[in-house]
């Protein structure tokens, strides 16, 4: 009897999800609605950045790289918009993340908790670094790297993404 | 090539897509920079405008539905106290009358002080009170939403303030929100003042969200607590507001000092806010009691340095107008303001050259009870008016036995 443990799947192993286009446009604005009106209100709320956790988990969902940068880029370009800032600054980091996240999705599994939480927490640092070099080269915004606060942020938003994950997954369709 | 693509289609997208971004985010950052931030592009500004459409009603209805729902527990808890809070009420506005009376003699005072250095006054005019219906979501910019835009006749760089100090200054309008940047993002810029050293500075925020006050020189002395005003040099808010007050003030690494300020609105806690829709600008000049008139004579008397009268040949000293020789003003009674009855301003007026007297003293457009020869003292104007106070000489006329009455000097009584 032979005794195999499969450290990684396959892309045949891996269910490939789909969502109805209301689901894929409402969630997405949801998001952004609330990442915008719950500040009012919570301050430190800013700290949770929804939107990008949505494009996470569309992301390695749907696990198509086209798909996953375009949501990525659509959804950061809205957030850019929403901003004083010139737009484009979110879109190209969530444009990364996007098809970071989706090319992840295809080689592992990401349907329990403490992978959820390890991919998020990396491509929040991913994103905030993105966002840190373009801002700073591009756009010329004076803006100070703080270790500390965007460790924890990471962290924290590796945790929501569990919270809201598990409501996501609720939507999903299988193919 | 062909099958390179084909090979590599979604980086080649993914590629596509960053370079579309970079060199639009480029094109957008060169055009700011041309512009100095004042105008934004055609496609940037509609995508801005879509976005904003979809998503403030949402946030407006959010908001409303947030207030219907805290107002019903509201209502009830506040009816329980209602008779308890009317009595303190009623005490706070028996003390905030006498304290008001004070503060009117103390504002006639500056008010004329201010007339005697020709300063425009501005104050707070207009405003328009808004909601704040969201934010941008970002650490990295410190904007508000309210819910107000240009169809309430918002517009660019108008002043956002609350009861407790500044918040920020309207930067895009759209039909019915505004964008607010906030004092606390590093992008704004407010003309500030500390109310007791009178140091001027800039206020910037940081990327942290705090609020600095820069280009103060090092070898300056701030102390914590220090209030902080704004200055009216940016032309945008009006001299005068709160901003906040000094939190730290260390050496910088260059001439300045590093001054934090913790600022007097509560910055991550606002609900609803006032928009300076219009600010007036008024000359503090003198102004006349209703149904009179303000004399031309009474204008420059007010704004020229007085000479001091000559004293007649062989006469005794004159009267002792200033100590120095050069009272302030020509006019020895405080400046006749609104309220203030004519007769009790007694002017003095300058003699002429050669000793001869001047053609009239000047009562406020009455003729002066000049025809008594009792010599005077005559006290500089700096006496402060009391409250109901209108009807009393704004000029004190002492008589001096032991001197005559200089020449082109009247004094009325």
């Amino acid at each position: 009897m032979s005794d195999v443990t499969i450290v990684r799947t396959s892309r045949e192993e891996i269910e490939v999800y789909r969502f109805g286009p209301i689901i894929s446009i409402a969630v997405p604005l949801l998001a952004l609605v609330i990442q915008a009106f719950v500040p009012v209100r919570f301050r430190s709320f800013a700290v949770l950045d929804l939107p990008l956790l949505v494009t996470i988990f569309f992301a390695v969902t749907r696990r198509s790289q086209v798909a996953g940068l375009m949501t990525g880029a659509i959804i950061g370009l809205v957030q850019d918009a929403l901003t004083h800032q010139a737009i484009g600054l979110y879109g190209i980091a969530k444009t990364v993340v996007g098809y970071g996240a989706s090319s992840l999705g295809v080689k592992i599994d990401v349907e329990n908790p403490g992978t959820r939480l390890l991919v998020t927490t990396g491509f929040y640092l991913v994103h905030q670094a993105v966002y840190f070099l373009v801002a700073r080269n591009i756009a010329g915004l004076a803006l100070e790297w703080l270790w500390g606060r965007t460790l924890v942020a990471a962290l924290l938003n590796g945790v929501a993404s569990i919270i809201l994950f598990a409501i996501l997954d609720r939507f999903k369709r299988g193919t | 090539m062909e099958s390179f693509f084909s090979r590599y289609r979604n980086a080649s997208l993914l590629v596509l897509v960053l370079v579309a971004q970079v060199v639009g985010l480029g094109t957008q950052v060169k055009k700011r920079n041309d512009t100095a931030g004042k105008s934004e592009t055609g496609g940037t500004r509609l995508i801005r405008l879509w976005v904003v459409d979809a998503i403030t009603p949402v946030e407006k209805f959010f908001v409303g539905g947030f207030h219907g729902i805290r107002n019903i527990g509201k209502n009830y808890f506040y009816l329980r106290g209602v008779r308890q809070e009317n009595r303190e009420l009623k005490a706070e506005v028996d003390r905030l009358r006498i304290e008001r009376v004070r503060l009117s003699e103390d504002a006639a005072q500056a008010h004329r002080l201010q007339a005697l250095l020709g300063f425009k006054e501005q104050f707070v005019s207009q405003t328009i009170a808004a909601q704040v219906i969201g934010t941008s979501g970002s650490d990295q910019s410190h904007v508000l939403y309210i819910d107000r835009g240009s169809s309430d006749g918002i517009k660019p760089d108008m002043a956002v303030i609350t009861a407790a100090g500044v918040v920020g200054k309207v930067l895009r309008v759209f039909h019915s929100s505004s964008q607010v940047l906030l004092i606390n993002d590093s992008s704004s810029g407010v003309g500030a003042i500390l109310e007791s050293s009178r140091l001027q500075g800039i206020l910037q925020g940081t990327a942290a969200g705090e609020v600095t006050l820069k280009y103060v020189m090092s070898d300056e002395k701030v102390q914590p607590g220090e209030p902080v005003l704004t200055s009216g040099g940016d032309r945008i808010f009006p001299k005068g507001l709160p901003i906040g007050v000094v939190q730290a003030a260390n050496p910088g690494s260059d001439l300045f000092l590093n001054i934090r300020v913790k600022p007097a609105a509560n910055l991550s806690r606002l609900e609803e806010v006032l928009v300076v829709t219009s600010i007036a600008e008024t000359d503090p000049r003198l102004q006349a009691a209703p149904g009179q008139q303000i004399r031309a004579a009474d204008i420059l008397a007010e704004r020229l340095p007085s000479v001091p009268p000559k004293p007649a040949p062989g006469a005794p000293k004159a009267a002792n107008t200033t100590a120095s020789g050069t009272a302030p003003s020509a006019t020895a009674g405080a400046p006749t303001t609104a309220g203030a009855a004519p007769e009790a301003s007694a002017t003095i007026a300058p003699a002429k050259p050669g000793g001869s007297p001047a053609p009239s003293a000047t009562t406020g457009g009455k003729p002066a009870d000049s025809t008594t020869a009792k010599p005077a003292v005559v006290k500089p104007a700096v006496s402060k008016p009391a409250a109901g106070d209108a009807q009393k000489p704004r000029q004190t006329a002492k008589p001096a036995s032991d001197s005559p009455q200089a020449p082109g000097q009247d004094v009325s009584r």
